[in-house]
């Protein structure tokens, strides 16, 4: 089991966003899924601690996260967000920032590939990229870490629906290619069909169902 | 370097004209300053009178320790006007007090140490005054632009985090922006001295009957002494207060927790 949530929940601004989670997420591909607002990108925060609940536990590989070095857990777990942040300067400077960090050879062309990017687009400035190509060169940036496991926020919420195919494509292709996990937030159902083998369904910061597909999306 | 002046308290008030004036443009073009421009000179009047009474003192006392005292008030002070201008940096008060605090007793016992001014209240408190005027000024436009560009980069700043960056590694070019910013002005400035303005030393030491070498010189020690202490100022300042921003687990805090 890659993740373990027992009685979590997370109060902002004096709102409930998640309540009373608890649930199991395997290896693999899980989708989190529910209605804008139901805090499905507050819970993928909290799986490499960008943020802490204010009650229950959270453990990874049977461990509590609140023993993990927060750095080491972000380089094994590492978060894609929901919008492009590239770091200014080329695609390949930001590889190589990500790899130098989780301390790691850099192969550019590896990881462009696996993102679906031409190995070209190392010298390319960051600022002169498409969104979607810079989805992409984040996927890459994320990749050049080597995680074991990959959190998505909507991965493919700001592009058009060729490039969202194309994302989707990368991301299957990817979990045939190399041993890694993949948790994708998507306000979709059809999405995480297309993506995962189980899921998790929120609804008003509630898990309403989670189990495989056939049984979490119904 | 000596010089005396004397000036009467009718210039003083001769010198209003140019207050009523002020007052009478913004009237008369509907910007409402009025009121501003009167507490400004009232309020000018009363503290420089005051802080000159005080300073009197302390000359004729001659200890080291009256002009401790005041210089630490002075960093207090600077450091509670500096915050009101830093509304969006957490804790803001503690890394400017030290970024003063830092600056004013390097750069005095630095140019002590060189021998460029003798340790006593008459050389101590006037260019503590400036070295603590000035470095509040620039901590407190680093720490302004610091909190605009950590509240307009979240985003950025958490997928630099998520890649399992420090608080320090992920705000380092906001850091550097702020502090850049706090820094710019007097070097700015510096470059332009006695081409678009002359600087107020010179112009007192002018004024005074000084000799336009003498005031030159000294300008210049001040100017470079100047630069020295506002960006250990604004170092010290962003230094600290970028940390507050975030929490131990190198977490980007909420806005406002």
């Amino acid at each position: 089991m890659l993740f373990e949530l027992r009685d979590v929940s997370l109060t902002r601004g004096g709102r409930p966003v998640l309540d009373s989670i608890g649930v199991e997420i395997h290896s693999g591909a899980t989708a989190i899924v529910g209605p804008s607002g139901s805090g499905k990108s507050t819970l993928l925060r909290l799986l490499n601690r960008l943020a802490d609940p204010d009650t229950g536990t959270i453990s990874y590989r049977d461990r509590p996260l609140s023993e993990w070095d927060p750095l080491q857990l972000r380089r094994e777990v590492s978060l894609v967000p929901q919008l492009p942040a590239l770091l200014e300067g080329t695609v390949e400077s930001n590889l190589r920032y990500a790899a130098g960090l989780a301390g790691k050879e850099l192969d550019a062309r590896r990881c462009l590939g696996h993102a679906g990017l031409d190995s070209r687009f190392a010298e390319r400035d960051v600022s002169k990229l498409s969104v979607g190509e810079q989805q992409r060169a984040m996927l890459a940036r994320a990749l050049a870490q080597e995680p074991a496991v990959l959190l998505l926020d909507e991965p493919t919420s700001a592009l058009d629906h060729d490039a969202r195919d194309a994302i989707e494509a990368t991301l299957a292709r990817l979990r045939t290619e190399i041993d890694i996990s993949l948790i994708v937030v998507s306000h979709d159902p059809e999405q995480a069909r297309r993506l995962a083998d189980r899921a998790v369904r929120l609804k008003a910061g509630r898990v309403a169902a989670c189990g495989p597909l056939a049984e979490a999306l119904t | 370097m000596s010089t005396s002046i004397d000036v009467s308290l009718g210039q003083v008030a001769a010198s209003l004209a140019l207050v009523a004036l002020a007052a009478g443009i913004s009237f008369w073009r509907r910007t409402d300053l009025e009121r501003d421009i009167v507490v400004a000179t009232v309020r000018s009047f009363v503290q420089l009178t005051a802080i000159g009474y005080a300073i009197k003192l302390i000359f004729e006392a001659d200890t080291i320790w009256l002009v401790v005292a005041l210089l630490s008030v002075m960093v207090l002070f600077g450091a509670l006007t500096a915050r009101s201008r830093a509304k969006k940096v957490p804790g803001a008060f503690w890394p400017l007090l030290i970024g003063l605090a830092i600056a004013a007793a390097s750069t005095l016992g630095l140019v002590v140490a060189l021998g460029i001014f003798e340790a006593t209240p008459r050389y101590l408190v006037p260019v503590g005054g400036m070295m603590i005027g000035n470095a509040m000024t620039a901590s407190a436009v680093a720490l302004n632009r610091l909190g605009d560009e950590v509240s307009g980069s979240r985003a950025a700043i958490e997928a630099t985090l998520a890649l399992g960056a420090t608080a320090r590694e992920a705000s380092a070019p906001f850091v550097r922006r702020a502090l850049r910013s706090g820094t710019i002005a007097l070097i700015d400035s510096t470059k332009t001295t006695g081409l678009i303005f002359f600087p107020g030393t010179m112009v007192g030491m002018l004024l005074a009957g000084a000799e336009p070498a003498d005031a030159v010189r000294l300008q210049l020690i001040l100017l470079y002494a100047l630069l020295g202490s506002t960006a250990i100022a604004a170092l010290v300042a962003t230094g600290l207060a970028y940390r507050n921003f975030f929490t131990p687990a190198q977490q980007l805090r909420e806005p406002g927790a």
